[in-house]
């Protein structure tokens, strides 16, 4: 591997579990003997607002932080979200998007409208993008609790490693202690895998 | 919550800011550790809580942790406090006379700026306080120096019998990185020893003590000179020379990889004939410290020639997208984005600003608030401050924490003859009261104020991610601990019995009389609420809820009680025969969210909200 920095941003809104996304990442740059800087947002950001958690690795990571125009790839959880942090990535850069809509209550009381159509928007803006949804992946295999690992799985032809270390970040948070969920979690990761093979983004 | 959990071997590991100050503090032998919560402070104490053999609380608020972080040192223990900016505000009284008597066993103090103002109500610079106190500032550059600097805070704590201030910033309190975690040393107290001309702050022993002070200051700055904590790194392009500090370091050198950096780890006091040297190497220097000119202004007192604010912001992140334009301008070359990373423009979305929870107690508040007319709210510091956004639009001002009491008191006071009839109404939540809210209601009953207090005791600090407090009965272990009774502790401080209610906040009509009627008496009146917050274990939820779509006419009642779990469908527009046009909203309820507060339930006129199963 070369000395450059692999910038992953990782978006949506609170509760969704986009800080577990951005560690389980982190934990498979850390494996593959990477240093990795990963930014956490807490404070008023638990509250519904918006998250974002910037993951950087490679040889040697000094500022945490993923300026506008330098991530490789955006993972976004919320179709917003996605839109609006789409000019963080390179050009070239890959948006993998999630197509679920969360309308905040600015919206629901008709102060702003919610895009029609993100994923168009972004496209248009000159994005690479593919948008799919991880929720109804997630809802056949077991449950809405598995989009982060559907996420994770369609973007891990994009990593510069193995789509298997990935694969064992997700699958290590619950052996020996949610056996049961190891073989779901790993089937919500190869259907995510396929959805981001499919986009033939790689 | 915190459960005592095994600690991990010493080795390389992913920790935050936070997490490796609270690893280098138990590594360091700290027997004592007190905090309030504060974003982004709050898990430096979270963490502690995790560990053996070390007393750990939440304290009631940051000046009552300093203290007993003061009272841990003076017999002898190392001991740890953290705070954010903010708090040390609170915490400086007894900050500005500790730096006289100086520590006996090794004080950490952590002070937490929130760089960028992620949730804080202002943006300061804690670097002042190392000036003010005449105390040493260590400013560590990201989690791995975290763990260092705290662990040798604790040394030079000792050596120089000094209270040592740790100074974080969101930056690097919520970044993890790998750190390299060494061994555990024991500490056991050395005790206390009576030394009244120390310990005893009358002005005859302050002013013996003055001269102490100066002393250690020159000793710490002969320090900051040799240390190795400051140092130059970095390149050879010697046509611009920066002194960089904090996590502004790494965006220096992630920037400029071919610039030397002057990197102050010990900024406080300065090493000003470090930085002379420095400077005679460059062409020019540019200091680059977040947020305030301090060193700059030191160093062009110095005289030596710098640049700083004159390019650079004076509030925020210097980030590297801060910093290339700046110096490109500065060295005259073309600010235009490199060809590898050129400007896409960011797209319009809607704001997402935070918003309360589904089901939240404090939302009834705020819908009520919202429809009382001829209302003056004097707010505070909580989620509760939210109310201040849509679609309640129902806080009038925040300033400080307890604050709403004191300023209800002068708005009640200082009200304009037009103002005569206005009804003064301060919210605060039962955290915030015990922190500073309390002194503020004695000056309410003391000079008879006309004002009504709602008191939301949702049993827990909600903001800072649901800590322990004296008003749920736990502990920060998690322990059961007294819990404070609110009717009686507003009673003793002169609030009439008949005065008191406690109030159900889902139950908006009683909610509703209180308010109105208790604004209506012209004395102190306390309204305390007694519902869970959400997100806290005494939760109960209960059955879901849905929209029944035949029923639902599109008023909209139900939209402005805020619930993120309520979702407009649909909106349309009606001539009523009036004549009138009016906005419809046709609405759906989550139900995966919902859990079943019956608050909407109450707004709706068409009992169109209905049990979902």
């Amino acid at each position: 591997m070369s000395d450059k920095i692999t910038n992953i941003l990782v978006v949506g809104t609170g509760g969704q579990g986009v800080m577990t996304a951005a560690e389980i990442l982190s934990q498979a740059a850390i494996a593959q003997g990477l240093d990795v800087k990963k930014t956490e947002v807490a404070g008023m950001a638990q509250r519904g607002g918006v998250v974002s958690s910037h993951v950087r690795f490679g040889k040697q990571v000094l500022s945490p932080e993923i300026m506008p125009g330098e991530a490789d790839i955006l993972v976004g959880f919320e179709a917003a979200e996605a839109m609006r942090w789409c000019h963080f990535l390179r050009p070239g850069g890959v948006a993998m998007m999630n197509t679920l809509r969360l309308t905040p209550p600015v919206v629901s009381i008709g102060m702003y409208p919610y895009p029609d159509d993100p994923a168009a928007e972004i496209r248009a803006a000159g994005v690479r993008v593919y948008d799919f949804d991880a929720g109804a992946i997630a809802r056949d295999l077991g449950g809405l609790n598995l989009v982060n690992t559907v996420m994770l799985g369609a973007i891990a032809d994009l990593l510069p490693f193995p789509a298997a270390v990935l694969e064992e970040s997700v699958l290590q948070r619950f052996r020996g202690r949610k056996e049961e969920w190891v073989g779901i979690n790993k089937r919500a990761f190869d259907a995510g895998r396929q959805a981001g093979r499919a986009a033939g983004l790689k | 919550m915190n459960a005592v959990s095994k600690v991990p071997a010493p080795g390389r590991m992913f920790l935050s800011g936070n997490e490796a100050v609270a690893r280098a503090v138990w590594d360091s032998g700290v027997r004592v550790a007190a905090a309030y919560p504060g974003t982004p402070a709050s898990e430096m104490l979270e963490n502690l809580g995790r560990y053996p053999d070390i007393y750990a609380e939440w304290s009631v608020n940051e000046k009552v942790s300093l203290e007993v972080v003061i009272g841990a040192s003076m017999a002898g223990s190392r001991a740890f406090s953290a705070m954010k900016h903010v708090g040390m505000n609170v915490a400086s009284d007894a900050l500005m006379t500790l730096t006289l008597t100086g520590a006996k066993g090794g004080m950490v103090i952590a002070i937490a700026d929130d760089v960028g103002f992620s949730s804080s109500q202002n943006e300061q610079d804690s670097r002042y306080w190392g000036r003010f106190g005449h105390l040493p500032i260590l400013e560590p550059a990201d989690s791995q120096e975290a763990y260092d600097m705290t662990r040798f805070g604790y040394a030079l704590s000792e050596e120089y019998q000094v209270p040592v201030i740790l100074r974080m910033t969101t930056r690097i309190c919520h970044v993890k990185a790998m750190v390299t975690v060494g061994e555990r040393e024991e500490h056991p107290s050395t005790g206390f020893e009576k030394d009244p001309a120390r310990w005893v702050m009358v002005p005859g022993h302050a002013k013996t003590r003055l001269p102490m002070q100066f002393a250690r200051e020159n000793a710490l700055r002969a320090l900051a000179e040799k240390s190795d904590l400051n140092r130059v790194e970095g390149g050879s392009d010697r046509r611009l020379g920066f002194v960089a500090s904090g996590p502004a370091t790494m965006h220096v050198r992630e920037a400029f990889p071919n610039a030397p950096v002057l990197k102050l780890g010990l900024s406080c006091p300065a090493p000003m004939e470090k930085i002379r040297a420095f400077a005679a190497q460059v062409d020019r220097l540019l200091v680059v410290e977040e947020t305030e000119p301090l060193l700059e202004t030191e160093i062009k007192a110095a005289g030596i020639a710098a640049h700083g604010k004159d390019v650079l912001p004076r509030s925020g992140e210097l980030s590297p997208k801060v910093l290339r334009p700046a110096v490109a301008k500065l060295l005259g070359e073309p600010i235009a984005p490199s060809a590898e990373a050129p400007q896409r423009p960011a797209l319009e979305v809607f704001p997402r600003p935070p918003t309360m929870c589904v089901a939240c107690p404090h939302l009834g508040i705020y819908y009520t608030l919202h429809q009382m007319r001829n209302v003056t709210v004097s707010g505070d510091i909580g989620c509760y401050t939210l109310g201040a956004g849509h679609p309640w639009n129902a806080l009038d001002s925040t300033i400080a924490m307890g604050a709403s009491m004191g300023i209800a008191l002068g708005l009640d006071k200082g009200r304009s003859e037009g103002d005569a009839n206005k009804k003064i109404v301060a919210v605060i939540g039962d955290s915030t009261f015990l922190h500073n809210g309390m002194t503020g209601l004695l000056e309410i009953t003391y000079h008879k104020g006309n004002v009504t207090v709602l008191l939301l005791d949702n049993r827990t600090t909600g903001m800072t991610g649901g800590q322990n407090t004296a008003a749920n009965g736990r502990d920060l272990l998690g322990n059961p601990a007294p819990r404070v009774d609110f009717p009686k502790l507003v009673e003793a401080l002169g609030v009439k019995p008949e005065r008191i209610r406690v109030v159900d906040p889902y139950e908006l009509p009683t909610l509703f009389k209180a308010l109105r009627e208790e604004t209506k008496i012209e004395e102190p009146s306390v309204i305390i609420t007694n519902r869970p917050c959400v997100l806290i274990d005494e939760y109960e939820k209960r059955q879901p809820l849905k929209v029944d779509e035949e029923k639902c006419n599109g008023c909209g009642n139900c939209v402005d009680v805020g619930c993120p779990a309520i979702l407009v469908t649909r909106r349309a527009k009606e001539i009523k025969p009036s004549g009138k046009e009016v906005d419809l909203s046709f609405v759906r309820i989550e139900t995966v969210a919902c859990t079943g507060c019956n608050l909407c339930v109450q707004t709706c006129g068409q009992d169109a909200i209905v049990p979902a199963n």
